[in-house]
Formats: C-alpha cells, structure tokens, sequence
C-alpha cells in the first residue's frame, strides 16, 4: 500500500510538472498567436491598434499577471476548459479532442499490445535458438524494420494495397455514408479502416520489442538456475518459457511503458498518411492551422496519457517483482 | 522514436559493464594520465576505436553504408546530374536515361534531389546527435556522481523528459519557432533527445563511484571534476559512443518527421521534404511510386547503418567483448 501510495504521489508529481510544462511552453516561444494572426492581416495593409486589440479579445489571449493566469490556467485544466478552437470554430476544444480520442486509443492501444506479445514471442524464440536462422531473421529484419520511418511504411502501404491492389480503404476511419454507432457493421466498417494504419504501427514498432526480448532473455539463459532446470532434465520448452522467459520479461515490461511514447509518437504521422480522425491527424490540423488552444489541449492530452500508462505499468511491475517495492 | 530506439540500446548496458579488468584497478595519478594521453595522439586513438568497430561483421557493414552517404553528403555537387531545385524539366516523368529515377511534380530530377537530401540527414544526425550526447554525458555523469537531493531533483527532470512523448513535444515546439529551419529543427530534436542517453549513462557511473580506482583517486585529491571526467569518463566510451549513434538515429529519424509534415522548410531539399511533395501532390495517384520509396528507403538505411555500427562499440572499452579475442 506505501509503495501505492509513493507512486500516485509520484505521478501526480509528475502530471503536475507536465501540466506547468505545457503552461510555459508557449510564454517562452517567441512571436505570440496574435502578432500571428496580425502577420496574415498586415499583407493586405496597415493594422490599427483598435483591430489587434479586438484580434486579443477574439482569441482569449490572457491578461493579468504571470501568477493569475497560471492559477487561471490550473482550474481551466481541472474543469478540463481549453477555450475554443480557432479552426473549427465555434466547437470547443475539449469536444474536438473527445470525439478524436477513442480512435487512437482503440487503434494504438489494441496494435501496441499485439506487437508487444508477438515481438516478445519472436524475442523468446531468437534467443532460444541464437545462432540459427530463427534468431538471424527476426534479429536482421527487426533491426531493420525499426529503422523504417513510421510515415513511410504508411506511404507504401497505401500506395501498394490501398491503390494499386485496392484491397483497403485509403483514408479515413469509417465508411463515408455511415454515421458512428455501436452496431456490429459499423464496427467491422471501422476495423476494416483501421486495417492499414494498424498494419503499419506493427511493423515499424514490432523490431525494438523483439531484440529487446532477446538481449534480456539470452542473459537470463546465463544464470544458474536455467543451467539447474537442464540439468534436472526438464523438456526444452517448458525451460524456455517457464524458467528464463518468465524472468525476462520483467525489464521488457519497464521498456513498454517507456515505447508507449514512440508510439505514440509514430501513430500521429500514421494518421497523418492515411487521413484517420485520432488525435494525431488533428494535432496536425492544429498545427497546420497555427491553432494554438487546441493544440496545447492535444499536447497536454498526449501526454498525460502516456504519464498514465507509464504509471499502471510501474504499478504492475512492483507487483509482478516484488524486489523492486522494497 | 527515441523510446523505439531506447528499448534496444538499453539493453546493451548490461553486458558493457567493464569488468574489473586489471588496468582499471591501478590507481591511475593525474601525471599518468596526461602521460598515457600524451603519448597516443587523437588520430591514433580514432584509428584505434574505428579497428575494433570495425572488427565485428554487423558492424562493419554500417561503417560501409555510414562513409557511402557520408561521401555522398561531401560529394553531392559532383555526383548530382542535376541542382536540386533545378525545376526546367518534364512534369511528373517516369525514368529515363538523363532522370533515372524521374522527375517531381515540379519538374525536379528526383535522383539529384536524392543525393542532396543526404546532406541535411547527415548533418542533422551528426549534430543533433553530438548534442544530445554532450548534454546527456554532462548531465548523466554529475547525476550518477553526485548523492543526495540535487541527484533526485535531477532524476524527476530526467525522468520527465523521458516519459514525455518525443514527437508531439517536438511538434509543438518546431509549431511556435516556425521559420526557424534547420538549425530550429536541430534545437529540438537535441531537446527531446538526450534523456535516455543521460540515464543510460547515470547508471553506469553509480556503479563505477564506487570503485577502487575512483576511491583511490579521491584519496589522492582530485577535485570531482577531474575525477567524473578524467578518470571515469574514459571507462565508459562504449556506452557514450553508444549513446551517441543512438541519439544520431532518433535525431534523424525525427527530422525526417518533422519535414514531411511540413514544419522544417518545406523549400529545403531532404528526404523528409521530398516525401512532404510527393504526399503533397498526390504522387501516389499519379503511380510515381519511385519518388515515395527512394527517400524513405534511404532514410531507413542511413539509420540501419547507425544502428549497426553499436552492435560493434561493446568492445571499445572493454577488451574483453572484442569479438575475434579469446577470454
């Protein structure tokens, strides 16, 4: 329970630290959105102070001391009130990021916890017949694979099976005639959709978590008591899984908090290729589009989620190995 | 990206850990160390490092593919059949004998586009990834050295530019320094690049303090400065190397990001930026899928061949894993 405690305490810590981040980030930058916005009007000649003054009201920008605004902007958090999007104005930013969240949580979620089963499976496999053709070929591809920009994969899956093979949709996240629901045809429409995203998330993530399985996983097969399990005379298999595997896959669960942000990471290029409405493609409408509330919101949203998942990892680790409690 | 690459080096830190071979236990003075120093000039101890890289066979085939776009970075205005931004030709053209890779949509030779995309990732990963290393080693070396409450203000900072999502921080900041081009892109990647390098490297000088060797050059005088530079950093150029061709592929891979979503300058040649075009103008219906796969592909190599060469770096600072040496 203290060591519960210690870890909310330490992510809470954390959120915090994340939250101040995303408050400074923008006051440190130079150029402000207004004097943006007022950029754009001045091609078309002379801005009167009376128009930026109204440019400000329009856009919320803060007044008041540093302090007023960063308790302001604390409870604005809390009440989860980003303002509203310059972009798609008049929907708030907190509607935006809602309808765009389950998306890429579904889809990242569901890929990144396939890949971390089969990368560690192939891992497990590679190390136990290191030297042979099944520990080269998932070494040498993995090695290579992980290298692959994540918006590249995207770009020639989408030119080879979406295109020229037709066999997937090439944009968006659901057929465009039907409406969002939980009715099993719209479900599968929308698997279908995320087919080709999903397929790219899983090669370019699968490589780090096999050669990750193999690196522990050949140093656990060193230690004495997988040696002691042969010698007993165990089946081959059940030393594998049963002894070395189960240990090794300890420090692979602390990398999966950590790859979860790469993913992360890679899934908002993903969706930039193939169009799909998660948080990625409209992070990058947001950016595009100098939106700079909403992009915030993203940001912040991006990151707390990962902070999260970090910590039901860190949590489940103590668990799983007791010797880190302490 | 980082975290991608992160799972994988940080795996290697085990095995790095030197072993109390028997040169590390004499107590080095200051005078002979300078000695030592003196006597074996830069160039000699690169020549050196580049030897035992060299010696591992995975290794070696990324030094081969690293000097290939090296040498085409340097050479690029003599091997290009074209400039880059040279927009006279045909529209959109399949191959041919004079554009053997065809041209853009803007009428640009794709292959000299190619050969000059080399120069901005290269630059990039040997910058950004110097810097981040050099801000990791500082940072990570005194972190790992020191005890006490400045060690655990250190650990959350790090801990929190670790757990942070690199890409979309980079988005963000690369959204607010719009314009900056190249240099911009480079600030950010080293920004969000050097945390795991900086842990990596944490771990190894708390194992490494408490050594004979360190005691010993404590009991001798040394200020802490002299004693985390001088007498451990040397122990652990396998890990800084390391961590160096580890940020390099996170830096470029990053890039490379950034310019095809278009927050770099979209006028500058890369391969990120080409791949922003081709996108851009639709060259997947246009069926060029030449001008998608080359720029992504060189990409990918350039970062494969960072990668490999760490398979061979185990063996810079400990003999004992130089492949080809018997124990």
């Amino acid at each position: 329970m203290r060591y519960l405690l210690r870890k909310i305490g330490l992510l809470l810590l954390t959120l915090w630290a994340a939250v101040t981040l995303n408050f400074f980030l923008p006051r440190m930058m130079p150029g402000s959105p207004t004097d943006a916005a007022i950029a754009k009007l001045a091609q078309n000649g002379p801005v009167s102070p009376a128009t930026r003054a109204a440019i400000e009201a329009q856009l919320g920008v803060p007044t008041g001391n540093i302090w007023d605004q960063y308790v302001a902007y604390l409870g604005n958090v809390l009440t989860l009130d980003f303002g509203i999007s310059y972009t798609f104005f008049p929907q708030s930013v907190s509607e935006l990021v809602l309808t765009a969240l389950p998306w890429t949580l579904v889809m990242v979620g569901v890929v990144t916890i396939v890949a971390f089963v089969l990368g560690t499976l192939l891992g497990v496999l590679a190390a136990w017949k290191r030297g042979t053709f099944l520990d080269s070929l998932p070494t040498l591809t993995g090695t290579f694979t992980s290298a692959f920009p994540y918006f590249w994969t995207a770009l020639l899956l989408l030119f080879f099976l979406g295109y020229v093979l037709q066999w997937f949709p090439t944009s968006g996240a659901y057929s465009p005639r039907a409406t969002p629901n939980l009715s099993p045809e719209f479900i599968a429409d929308a698997a279908y959709h995320a087919v080709l995203p999903a397929v790219t998330i899983l090669i370019t993530s699968l490589g780090g978590w096999i050669l990750g399985m193999r690196n522990t996983m050949i140093n656990t097969l060193g230690d004495d008591y997988v040696t002691f399990a042969e010698a007993n005379g165990l089946k081959p298999r059940a030393v594998a899984l049963k002894y070395a595997a189960r240990n090794a896959i300890l420090p692979n669960l602390t990398g999966f908090g950590l790859a979860l942000g790469g993913v992360v990471g890679g899934s908002l290029l993903v969706e930039r290729v193939f169009a799909y409405p998660g948080v990625g493609y409209l992070l990058y409408n947001a950016v595009t589009n100098q939106d700079f509330p909403l992009m915030q919101a993203l940001f912040l949203m991006i990151t707390v989620s990962v902070l999260v998942a970090n910590f039901i990892v860190d949590v489940l680790y103590g668990y799983l190995d007791p010797r880190t409690r302490r | 990206m980082t975290e991608k690459q992160a799972t994988t080096r940080g795996e290697t830190a085990g095995p790095t850990e030197p072993a109390p071979s028997g040169r590390d236990e004499v107590p080095d003075g200051g005078a002979d160390v300078a000695r030592v120093a003196a006597a074996a000039s830069p160039l000699t101890v690169l020549g050196r490092a580049a030897g035992t890289i060299w010696s591992v066979p995975k290794a070696r085939v990324g030094l081969i593919l690293l000097a290939v776009f090296v040498l085409t970075a340097i050479f690029a205005p003599l091997l290009a059949p074209y400039a880059p931004t040279d927009n006279s030709f045909g529209r959109a053209e399949g191959g041919s004998a004079a554009h053997p890779l065809g041209t853009t949509t803007a009428g640009e030779d794709v292959l000299s586009q190619l050969i000059y995309g080399s120069r901005v990732s290269v630059l990039v990963g040997l910058v950004a990834g110097f810097g981040a290393t050099l801000i990791a080693v500082l940072l990570g070396m005194s972190w790992g050295y020191t005890r006490g409450f400045a060690a655990d203000v250190i650990n959350f900072f790090v801990n929190l530019f670790l757990v942070i999502p690199g890409l979309p921080l980079m988005i963000v900041l690369a959204a607010y320094l719009q314009g900056g081009g190249l240099s911009m892109i480079i600030f950010v990647v080293v920004i969000t690049g050097w945390a795991w390098g900086a842990r990596v490297l944490r771990s190894q000088t708390q194992s490494l303090r408490s050594r004979d060797f360190i005691t010993a050059a404590q009991f001798s005088g040394e200020s802490s400065f002299r004693v985390v530079f001088r007498e451990i950093l040397p122990n652990m150029t396998s890990l800084i190397t390391g961590s160096f061709f580890g940020a390099a592929t996170a830096a470029i891979l990053a890039e490379s990001g950034l310019s095809f979503l278009g927050l770099g300058n979209t006028a500058m040649v890369s391969w990120g930026s080409m791949l922003f075009w081709a996108q851009n103008s639709n060259a997947i219906l246009t069926g060029q899928w030449v001008l998608l796969f080359a720029p992504g592909l060189c990409i990918a190599l350039l970062a494969t061949s960072l990668t490999l060469i760490n398979f061979g770096v185990d063996g810079l600072s400990n003999p004992r894993l130089r492949e080809g040496k018997g124990r």
